[in-house]
């Protein structure tokens, strides 16, 4: 039952949120936000860390064809829960900042992305996750294209048809998958359940073919180099709050994806292909992080940064390593408070000096001792500094890629020093050196900031200081998982 | 049979309730017709019955599509409410003719003598000659009724064709006749029967608008008023692929191997030809017409892929469809009248420009049957695309399958420009005006196709 509220709750707040005419939107969908937080927070706390499957709920849905309406959390599942438990109301604050047009389309938009996200995130049966997965391109969709920027139509069209492109992909392989179950003796009896499709026997030529579009569905969605186009265009065209949904949660779907669906039903799919899918992965890393350094527009830097990190969490999933896994797991957390942290904070410098171009900023840091701390243990976790959250999953990351080849992990390497080149380059620029006439009168965060940054800080340290309150967690489903990988 | 007759009676009954000098009870008097022959129909659940001497045959699959086609014919008419306003209209004649098209229609899902088939085409089809035609003063509308009724006869006189050769070969118009005699001349089957099979199958694409049979489909359906383009292409069409289903589910099931190929051909090309044309075109009634044609192609893979699930996916699809297509057909048809254009009523996209700020309930209402027909999840329109599929997994046609995919993808880019126009763009400052009972049959049309959408097991055993 708590799984199911964890859904419900959002989508009645939401429902209802749009009733309401009154200036209190805000403060409703924020109190909404946080009763869910509480739910996914008293989830992870009660959590047994076994690999078993949690908090189920189950009822029949399409019952004569064995489709279910079931989910629960599992190890896999518990981060991302709470993840999207603790991004969302805090998405909501920031949003606080600007008086957006309609408030509670505007909210309750946010609201329903977060019970798809949810739905996703907890699904047991498959086209149950596929029904989500679909779900939460609409509410994130109308977000940036009606509160975007000048371009947002055209971008953030591409962006829902390349990604509802790849999914259609995934729906084919669902559907074949679901007619390869079966019960022996009974024809016309077939499964849903995502546990079910584990114990295909698959061809070589079909595992081929549903690895390549479970991959190309999950690639759009994180995105992997070469599906990326319309990433860096839509974070950017979308207003901050949609972007934070987007690189905060929306492309840990994907990861999650890989995880769920690829690696335990193709593994011999994974072992003809993943050395093609590493190399992809990889190269998106180095790719995204050169151009990341040559970016003017934080946002876009930012962008390019969450495509490299991206890249990481791929090849370590494919290294199909209990490191790699961990190492994904963790770093999607970690990922999710950083770079929505790091909008956040280009969306401040923002707001208050109507530029996020590198070379019109400078000097900040004079007047905003708040901001140039917390946008310090932002970067610092982004660049993977241990005793941070970044530090922790890139290194069980690397560790995966390393052990699965060694040239890939070299190159992935590279993301630490790139990373820090790109982050702190963009730093420098906008904190330090002479003020512009931008940045002459910068006022320093606000209360409401301050609340948004603070948890996210907390997390940073949390994370990179004590991991195994979140890697024990985790563990017994990976090692669970891994079972199906080398059978 | 009851519906049959009562349908037709009541249609005399309205023809006569013309005379009356005042119009305002038609409307409602239709209505309670049409929930009277629904009514009826259900009389027979459960139970499989021949009528008129093995002419019509009812069981629950024909009560399901006829439920769909009352259910359709119903909203039709309740939003119909500009006929009594207007000066010109005859509405007593065109309830009168819907009514008896819907004779037709009923007759073309429950035949069981292809001769009934024949009969109810002709009634269906006739009465949508002369509705295609009803706004006599204008050129487009006689066109569109000129076009439909020349392509049609001719499409009708083939079918008649194929009907006599099937005859020839079989010696019985009797739908499970030809089936006995499929199966007991398993090896020799006559070379008439093939080219009656053909002949009929070309008549019936026609009517259900597929390619290469579709050439009529976009003037008839931009040049019919409104209203009677959203019951050609959701009344037609449900029926003629009731009728197409009959006759290949029982009649020509044992020479499957025989017609797949060619439906298989045909179904790709209507998809690939309604879905690319649909993408280009700037009015909206238009690519109404070509998503049509692709929604004929969809219902198509089903036939195609013709096996245990077909009957679930066909009724659940058409009722999606249907749904969708006439809260579609609902919401343009008032946009339209009340932001004209230079040229008259604006059907265009940009008619919707801005639709959602001002009208919230209607930009939802156009915005969920969009969805609906593109099969975003959520929707009833998903579900039906998923059976659709998933009969086509079952008997293991996956290249279809994947042809479908990108088909629908492409859907996705023109159902899409209604929402950007409604949603993303700026247009008209005042609102659109709607009449409480109308905004109250798009809502629940919206509702239903949302309910379906979340809960597709409700329609789950039925049939």
């Amino acid at each position: 039952m708590l799984t199911l509220s964890l859904i419900l709750l959002p989508v009645v707040a939401a429902t209802l949120l749009l009733l309401i005419k009154s200036p209190a939107v805000k403060t409703l969908a924020l109190g909404a936000a946080l009763v869910e937080l509480a739910l996914a927070a008293y989830a992870f706390a009660t959590f047994k860390a076994d690999a078993q499957m949690q908090f189920e709920f189950d009822y029949p849905w399409i019952a004569g064809a064995g489709i279910r309406f079931s989910g629960g959390i599992d190890g896999i599942s518990v981060l991302l829960v709470l993840l999207t438990g603790l991004l969302t109301p805090l998405i909501t604050l920031s949003a606080f900042g600007r008086e957006y047009d309609r408030p509670s389309t505007f909210y309750s938009l946010i609201l329903y992305m977060q019970a798809a996200l949810m739905g996703v995130f907890t699904a047991r049966d498959a086209f149950l996750f596929y029904l989500f997965f679909e779900a939460a391109l609409i509410p994130v969709y109308f977000l940036a294209a009606m509160w975007g920027g000048e371009k947002r139509i055209a971008v953030t069209f591409k962006f829902f048809i390349y990604t509802i492109f790849g999914s259609l992909f995934m729906l084919v392989a669902l559907v074949y998958l679901y007619y390869q179950t079966g019960v022996p003796g009974k024809p016309g009896v077939h499964s849903s359940a995502i546990v079910d499709f584990y114990n295909l026997n698959l061809t070589p030529a079909a595992q081929g073919w549903v690895f390549w579009a479970f991959f190309i569905a999950f690639a759009i969605k994180m995105p992997v180099f070469p599906f990326h186009t319309w990433q860096p265009d839509t974070y950017v065209e979308s207003p901050t709050p949609a972007t934070m949904l987007l690189s905060g949660i929306m492309l840990k779907m994907g990861v999650y994806g890989l995880i769920r669906f690829l690696l335990p039903i193709v593994p011999a799919g994974l072992e003809t292909w993943g050395l093609l899918a590493t190399t992809l992965s990889v190269t998106g890393i180095v790719y995204g992080s050169i151009i990341a350094i040559r970016q003017r527009d934080m946002k876009r830097l930012i962008a390019y940064s969450s495509f490299a990190h991206v890249g990481l969490m791929a090849a370590g999933v494919f290294s199909q390593t209990a490191n790699g896994l961990q190492g994904a797991l963790i770093q999607m957390l970690a990922h999710g408070i950083n770079v929505v942290g790091l909008f956040f904070v280009a969306e401040i410098i923002f707001g208050r000096t109507n530029s996020r171009f590198l070379d019109q900023l400078g000097g900040i840091t004079r007047t905003t001792p708040k901001l140039t701390v917390y946008f310090m243990i932002l970067l610092l976790g982004s660049v993977a500094l241990p005793l941070t959250n970044g530090f922790v999953g890139e290194f069980l990351l690397l560790n995966g890629v390393f052990a699965y080849n060694n040239w890939l992990g070299a190159v992935a390497g590279l993301t630490i020093i790139l990373g820090a080149v790109y982050m702190l380059r963009m730093f420098q620029k906008s904190m330090f050196g002479p003020t512009s006439a931008r940045t002459e009168t910068f006022d320093d965060l606000s209360g409401a900031e301050s609340w948004v940054l603070l948890p996210l800080a907390v997390m940073v340290f949390w994370i990179g200081i004590y991991p195994n309150s979140f890697l024990k967690v985790t563990e017994p489903a990976v090692l669970n998982l891994l079972q199906y990988v080398v059978k | 049979m009851l519906p049959i007759i009562l349908l037709s009676v009541f249609g005399i009954v309205l023809l006569f309730m013309g005379f009356l000098k005042s119009k305002v009870l038609l409307l409602p008097a239709t209505l309670v017709f049409i929930l009277a022959a629904l009514a009826t129909t259900f009389m027979d659940w459960g139970k499989t019955y021949l009528y008129f001497q093995n002419m019509l045959l009812t069981n629950n699959l024909a009560i399901l599509f006829t439920t769909i086609v009352l259910l359709s014919a119903f909203m039709v008419v309740a939003l119909s409410n500009s006929f009594i306003e207007d000066e010109q209209a005859q509405p007593a004649e065109y309830y009168a003719l819907l009514l008896f098209s819907l004779v037709g229609a009923i007759m073309m899902i429950s035949f069981e003598n292809l001769i009934m088939l024949f009969v109810g085409v002709e009634i269906l089809s006739v009465a949508m000659y002369v509705l295609a035609g009803s706004d006599k003063h204008s050129p487009r509308s006689n066109e569109a009724a000129l076009k439909y009724f020349l392509m049609g006869a001719f499409a009708t006189g083939i079918m008649l064709f194929g009907i006599a050769l099937l005859y020839g070969a079989t010696g019985t118009f009797v739908v499970s006749g030809i089936k006995s005699y499929v199966y007991t001349n398993a090896y020799g089957v006559s070379l008439l029967l093939y080219m009656g099979i053909i002949l009929l199958l070309i008549g019936m694409l026609f009517k259900v608008s597929a390619a290469p049979f579709h050439f009529w489909t976009p003037d008839v359906y931009d040049g019919t008023p409104g209203l009677f383009t959203a019951f050609m292409s959701t009344v037609v069409k449900t029926a003629g692929f009731a009728a197409l289903f009959r006759v290949l589910s029982v009649s020509f099931v044992g020479v499957y191997s025989f017609w797949w190929g060619t439906l298989a051909a045909l179904t790709c090309l209507t998809l690939l030809i309604g879905n690319v044309t649909a993408v280009y075109q700037t009015s909206f009634k238009r690519m109404m017409a070509y998503s049509s044609i692709s929604h004929a192609g969809y219902l198509l893979i089903g036939l195609t892929a013709l096996g245990t699930q077909t009957k679930q996916a066909l009724v659940f699809y058409s009722l999606a469809y249907s749904l969708a297509t006439i809260s579609a057909f609902g919401v343009l048809l008032v946009v339209s009248r009340q932001r004209q254009d230079t040229n008259g009523v604006n059907e265009n996209f940009d008619a919707f420009n801005g639709l959602a700020r001002q009208n919230p309930l209607l930009g939802f209402v156009m915005a969920v049957s969009m969805l609906s027909l593109a099969g975003i999840p959520l929707t009833a329109g998903f579900w039906g695309k998923f059976m659709i599929f998933t009969t086509a997994a079952d008997k293991g046609i996956y290249w279809i399958l994947v042809f479908a995919v990108l088909m629908s993808t492409v859907g996705i880019y023109y159902y899409f420009r209604v929402i950007i126009a409604m949603y993303f763009r700026e247009g008209a400052a005042e609102p659109v005006k709607v009449a409480p009972f109308y905004r109250y049959v798009l809502i629940a049309a919206t509702i239903l196709t949302l309910v379906l959408g979340l809960a597709p097991g409700l329609l789950e055993g039925l049939v």
